[in-house]
């Protein structure tokens, strides 16, 4: 990565040359020109005083004519020498300024300090290539539990909103094409500290390259991919890219839920989502017809999904009736109240507004609900930048593709278990379960945010929990309390446990813990900070089990013989 | 024919032609060593140095190198000779002896100069 130096330098080397032939041409005419010293006897300067001589008359000092007054052939040549070297001096700035301020080499400088800093990474860190809706999401989720990323994207305005953004820790972050193997290669690809890449950009092609370019490299690193299409699915797969999102489909999957098990869709939706929907919510009739507007990517992953379910479906779409299922249909956008008559919006439970354009979605909404106020409404927002009056459209739900994948990605990368319990849940258990669930989710956190993350039992992740005292068993419930006050309990609640392929979902609080379990965890972000105190300090894991609060110095246990160890 | 190769190749054995001859006498007679012949060494030296600048290979590294050595040899014996000169006691025996020395140093540079660039025109056999 000397580029820099060497561009540099071959671009001086024009101007350096021309500044050493003035200067030596000038020196070289001075010693040769004859002069008279003060006496009046002929004399000639030596190299040392021409050289002197020149030197300050090229800075455009000027000292005058030493050691003696020139003759009038000394000042002809001086005359030309003026003039040669200021504009050879004013050449050679000239050039190194217009090199300094070439796009090209402010381009270089910022690569070769990003590639610095990334070098300098000691700390694990995910390399996320997009800094979209999906890609800031996860950046702001991840530097909020402290764990570095490195981000490319290929738009400098992306990269000027990282900068605006005020993370609260430092993301080294470069403009360039993430597809191409050497920007990977330089924005820690083979870094050792490297744990995950989340290719993430809005183009398939690209993703897919980022996430073979990780697999050939280190194949047991984690790859996150987004895609769009089942061409780039499949691709994806094929060569086990750990975690492959496709919004649409996710989505479809997540709405489906809502028709036939409203609570197991919110308890889903409380893990998954940050910002999540209420417990009320679920009280809303979601079983009957549905009415699908729009056939496109959105719309055939909604259609497709909704009838494996043998949800009954309407759709309205403008164009030919090419690839479309046999359906119900009616033609139109879904904006008039016509078309929706049609469809029959009277006696219809939901609609789902998934055109290209937000304004089209919005009045499809609007007029939909005019027509029938207890519809359910599904409104897909395509821009970001128009959160504001999506926000305020009091549609049931917004469908956003960047935020989809971001909490798919960040349940991921939170904790591999996550997934692992929403897969059981939705296989193994009824709706009543869910609910009971969510109820005591909702007295665990209330309307604040569920946070979720997973414990190993290990010397590396809890050293404290293995550090017991024989004859002492831990159970789950210690965990589960307040190091800080033994009589109380933390804000959250135990998930899952899992011993090799043994899982239970619930476990009971006096389930006892083995090293090598594995425990999933949900409830408030406090109750993990305090939760990892328990797993990591021994004297408080001993409070927590005995109630006795001893420092476990040299001098408490040679002022305390009798006591523990 | 490449221009470029003929003007890099010219400054760099005209370097060591000029060395050479500034060298090439008696060490410590003064008639055997002119004063012009050093300043041309050191400049096209000079140039030299320049036109060796950005070259990424390796070759090109070591070209770099030899040239910055015959740099410093000659600024240092023309550095001596302008100080005996202007503020010692004038060029005797001992000092035009230290300055043709240095200036051999130089032309020990200057030579594996020309043999890097022999080698590398050997290297690409066209």
């Amino acid at each position: 990565m000397n580029d820099v130096i060497y561009i540099l330098l071959r671009r001086l080397r024009a101007p350096l040359i021309t500044l050493i032939v003035v200067y030596a041409a000038s020196v070289l005419g001075l010693v040769l020109i004859p002069g008279v010293d003060d006496q009046g006897q002929p004399w000639r300067m030596d190299f040392f005083h021409a050289f002197y001589f020149v030197s300050f008359m090229g800075s455009t000092i000027g000292f005058g004519e030493v050691p003696y007054p020139f003759t009038d052939g000394q000042r002809f040549w001086t005359l030309a020498c003026i003039y040669a070297t200021v504009i050879a001096w004013l050449y050679s700035i000239g050039t190194l300024l217009t090199l300094l301020q070439e796009p090209a080499f402010g381009r270089l400088m910022r690569r070769r300090s990003f590639v610095t800093e990334v070098l300098r990474l000691r700390e694990p860190f995910y390399l996320i290539c997009g800094y979209g809706v999906t890609g800031s999401q996860v950046v702001k989720k991840l530097a909020a539990r402290n764990i570095r990323t490195v981000v490319l994207d290929l738009k400098q305005e992306r990269i000027d909103a990282l900068e605006m953004d005020g993370l609260s820790i430092r993301v080294p972050r470069l403009c360039a094409d993430a597809s191409l193997p050497d920007v990977l290669h330089d924005a820690g690809l083979r870094h050792q500290h490297c744990i995950g890449v989340l290719a993430l950009t809005n183009d398939d092609q690209a993703n897919l390259a980022i996430a073979i370019a990780s697999k050939v490299l280190v194949p047991e690193r984690m790859v996150i991919s987004r895609t769009e299409s089942d061409v780039t699915t499949a691709n994806l797969d094929s060569f086990g890219t750990n975690l492959v999102v496709d919004p649409f489909r996710s989505y479809a999957e997540y709405l489906v839920l809502t028709t036939h098990a409203p609570y197991t869709h919110l308890v889903y939706d409380w893990l998954l989502n940050p910002l999540h929907r209420h417990m009320a919510t679920a009280n809303k009739r979601m079983e009957g017809r549905w009415i699908i507007c729009g056939y496109g990517r959105f719309g055939r992953a909604l259609c497709g999904t909704f009838r494996q379910a043998g949800v009954e479906l309407t759709l309205i779409n403008e164009g030919s009736d090419d690839l479309i299922p046999p359906l119900h249909r009616v033609r139109g956008i879904g904006t008039e109240a016509v078309t929706l008559q049609d469809a029959g919006v009277g006696d219809a439970v939901g609609i789902v507004a998934g055109t290209f354009h937000d304004a089209d979605n919005l009045s499809i909404i609007m007029t939909a609900r005019a027509l029938n106020p207890k519809l359910i409404t599904v409104v897909r927002q395509n821009l970001g930048e128009n959160d504001l009056v999506f926000q305020s459209s009091r549609a049931d739900f917004v469908m956003e593709p960047g935020r989809i994948i971001a909490n798919r990605i960040l349940a991921q990368i939170k904790t591999p278990l996550l997934p692992v319990f929403i897969e059981r849940m939705l296989r193994e258990h009824d709706d009543v379960w869910a609910h009971v669930l969510l109820n005591r989710m909702s007295h665990v956190v209330g309307d604040r945010e569920l946070d979720s993350w997973g414990i190993r039992l290990c010397q590396e992740d809890t050293p404290a929990l293995l550090m017991r005292q024989p004859g002492q068993t831990l159970k789950l419930r210690t965990l589960m309390k307040d190091p800080r006050d033994r009589t109380c309990s933390l804000a959250c609640l135990a998930l899952m446990h899992r011993r090799g392929t043994e899982v239970r979902l619930l476990p009971g609080e006096l389930c006892e813990l083995q090293e090598g379990d594995e425990l999933l965890f949900c409830g408030l972000s406090e109750a993990l900070h305090q939760m990892e105190w328990t797993v990591n300090n021994y004297n408080l894991l001993q409070y927590l089990l005995t109630g006795r609060e001893n420092s476990d110095s040299l001098l408490s246990r040679l002022l305390n013989p009798g006591g523990r160890r | 024919m490449n221009r470029e190769k003929v003007i890099f190749a010219f400054f760099i054995v005209l370097a060591l032609t000029l060395n050479f001859g500034f060298f090439v006498g008696d060490t410590s007679n003064p008639n055997h060593h002119n004063v012009y012949e050093l300043y041309a060494a050191l400049v096209i030296s000079l140039i030299c140095t320049v036109l060796k600048f950005g070259d990424r290979t390796h070759v090109g590294a070591m070209m770099l190198a030899t040239s910055l050595v015959a740099d410093l040899q000659l600024v240092a014996a023309a550095v001596i000779w302008g100080y005996a000169a202007q503020v010692g006691g004038g060029v005797d025996e001992l000092i035009l002896a230290s300055v043709v020395s240095l200036s051999g140093g130089a032309l020990m540079a200057n030579i594996l100069s020309v043999v890097l660039l022999v080698v590398e025109t050997v290297m690409v056999r066209r």
